[in-house]
């Protein structure tokens, strides 16, 4: 069991969900991406087919119509998959969080397993919070 | 009977092209990672992946799709490359295998992959997916022909037999084919059409990750895209080593001509990574003009030239 735990931790592949984000966040998603950054050296992979994912990234505000698409993404996902929510939008709501279209932010939609805040997140915010999650599920093991 | 079947699951077969081709492909990302001033994997990046498709993620299968033939298409693509591989190096690691007539063999052998592919993707109900498959059907159709003239073009220059042991005896007595003006003709169409094999860059609309996502794979996961990638691994070992018998005097196995044999591999890679890490992706019109025209144009003109004896 904790030889899988290490490879999944080892092989992390993301799959970016865009909420009604402003795009703020998904471009410094993608700046995690280029040579400044490079999270392909921890393994991860942008991949294109949430069938392939092992990380779900939500950014943004998640409206009545996003909702819909986020269950059904979450419902299509290959098990285990680790949800992160990134910057303020995806965290709480942020200023969108009374607005009449805004269903909830991402943790009431689908359980969450980091947040990343920030408006938007630097990348080293975003690298620095996946690192943890990553530490998490290992203190998670020791404990249990 | 116990002798073959240890050729084909562990050496040169299932196991050793499965480690080796995993070499290969994070040598080919990292090669992508230096030429983008990146830092790129760790070594054993392509076994952890391949490892956690297999033990740790879950396998969906499609719901209106032809379950049976989803399942059946990635085993025998790992099927179809572990046999040309094994057809391949064993001549070369100097076991006296092979038949009259192994070089055809190894021909359609190579294309079983890509046929599965466009198989499974198509029994998985998804409509990228079937634009993934009507694409490298339009790929195959280009490619193939001119893959042929090549591995045609060889047989005319070493001595008209259509066995890779004379090949490559031929090659040892008269010298590589790569070493004359014809050779070469040869060996740029034939690079082209590895690449296209492959699903590199400039040939990869059929898995096009940025617009039908995945294409051909887009429904693939677990244990189904874990066999997948093993194939992806082996044809990255099997087809540099099928060039390199063609027409680098292929590989031997004995004292200093394994650090050659290393060499001819992680050369014919290296090119590979750089075609694809300084060309975009070409729309299918655009690569079947480009095989069609261009690269059996080559072809024609090296043939003329063997005609002339250069």
């Amino acid at each position: 069991m904790a030889f899988k735990d290490f490879i999944f931790r080892k092989s992390l592949w993301l799959f970016h969900f865009g909420g009604a984000s402003c795009n703020n966040c998904d471009i410094e998603i993608l700046d995690c991406l280029t040579p400044r950054y490079d999270v392909e050296r921890f393994g991860m992979l942008l991949v294109g087919s949430i069938r392939h994912a092992d990380v779900l990234l939500v950014n943004g505000s998640i409206n009545q119509k996003d909702k819909v698409r986020l269950l059904e993404l979450y419902r299509q996902a290959p098990k285990p998959i680790l949800v992160v929510a990134i910057g303020a939008c995806g965290c709480t709501g942020g200023i969108f969080a009374g607005g009449y279209p805004f269903a909830g932010p991402v943790d009431q939609i689908i359980p969450v397993d980091a947040y990343i805040p920030g408006c938007p997140p630097k990348p080293e915010a975003i690298i620095s919070g996946i690192v943890q999650l990553i530490e998490k599920k290992k203190t998670e093991k020791a404990h249990a | 009977m116990l002798k073959d079947l240890f050729y084909f699951l562990v050496y040169p077969g299932l196991l050793f092209a499965g480690v080796a081709g995993g070499f290969l492909s994070w040598f080919d990302r990292k090669i992508t990672a230096m030429v983008q001033f990146r830092k790129g994997p760790p070594l054993l990046q392509p076994y952890y992946d391949f490892l956690k498709l297999l033990l740790v993620k879950e396998t969906i299968l499609p719901e209106n799709g032809s379950r049976g033939m989803f399942l059946l298409a990635p085993i025998l693509a790992v099927f179809g490359a572990t046999v040309a591989c094994v057809l391949i190096l064993l001549p070369m690691f100097g076991f006296h295998t092979g038949f009259s007539g192994d070089l055809i063999v190894i021909f359609y052998l190579l294309s079983i992959p890509s046929l599965m592919y466009i198989l499974g993707a198509l029994s998985s109900g998804n409509p990228l997916a079937a634009m993934g498959a009507s694409r490298e059907i339009k790929l195959i159709l280009s490619y193939d022909l001119t893959f042929l003239l090549v591995v045609a073009g060889v047989i005319l220059k070493s001595g008209m037999s259509i066995k890779m042991t004379d090949l490559l005896m031929a090659q040892e007595t008269g010298g590589a084919v790569i070493g004359s003006v014809s050779g070469i003709l040869l060996f740029i169409p034939a690079v082209f059409c590895i690449q296209a094999k492959l699903g590199l860059v400039p040939f990869d609309m059929a898995e096009a990750e940025t617009e039908i996502n995945h294409g051909c794979f887009i429904e693939y996961s677990g244990i189904c895209y874990a066999l997948i990638k093993l194939s992806k691994y082996i044809l990255f070992l099997t087809l540099p080593a099928f060039l390199a018998a063609l027409f680098m005097n292929g590989l031997h196995w004995d004292g200093i001509h394994i650090l050659w044999s290393v060499l001819k591999i992680l050369g014919v890679v290296l090119l590979l990574t750089l075609i694809r890490n300084t060309n975009p992706r070409l729309k299918i019109h655009q690569a079947m003009k480009f095989f069609f025209l261009y690269m059996n144009l080559l072809v024609i003109i090296a043939f003329i030239l063997i005609a002339l004896g250069i």
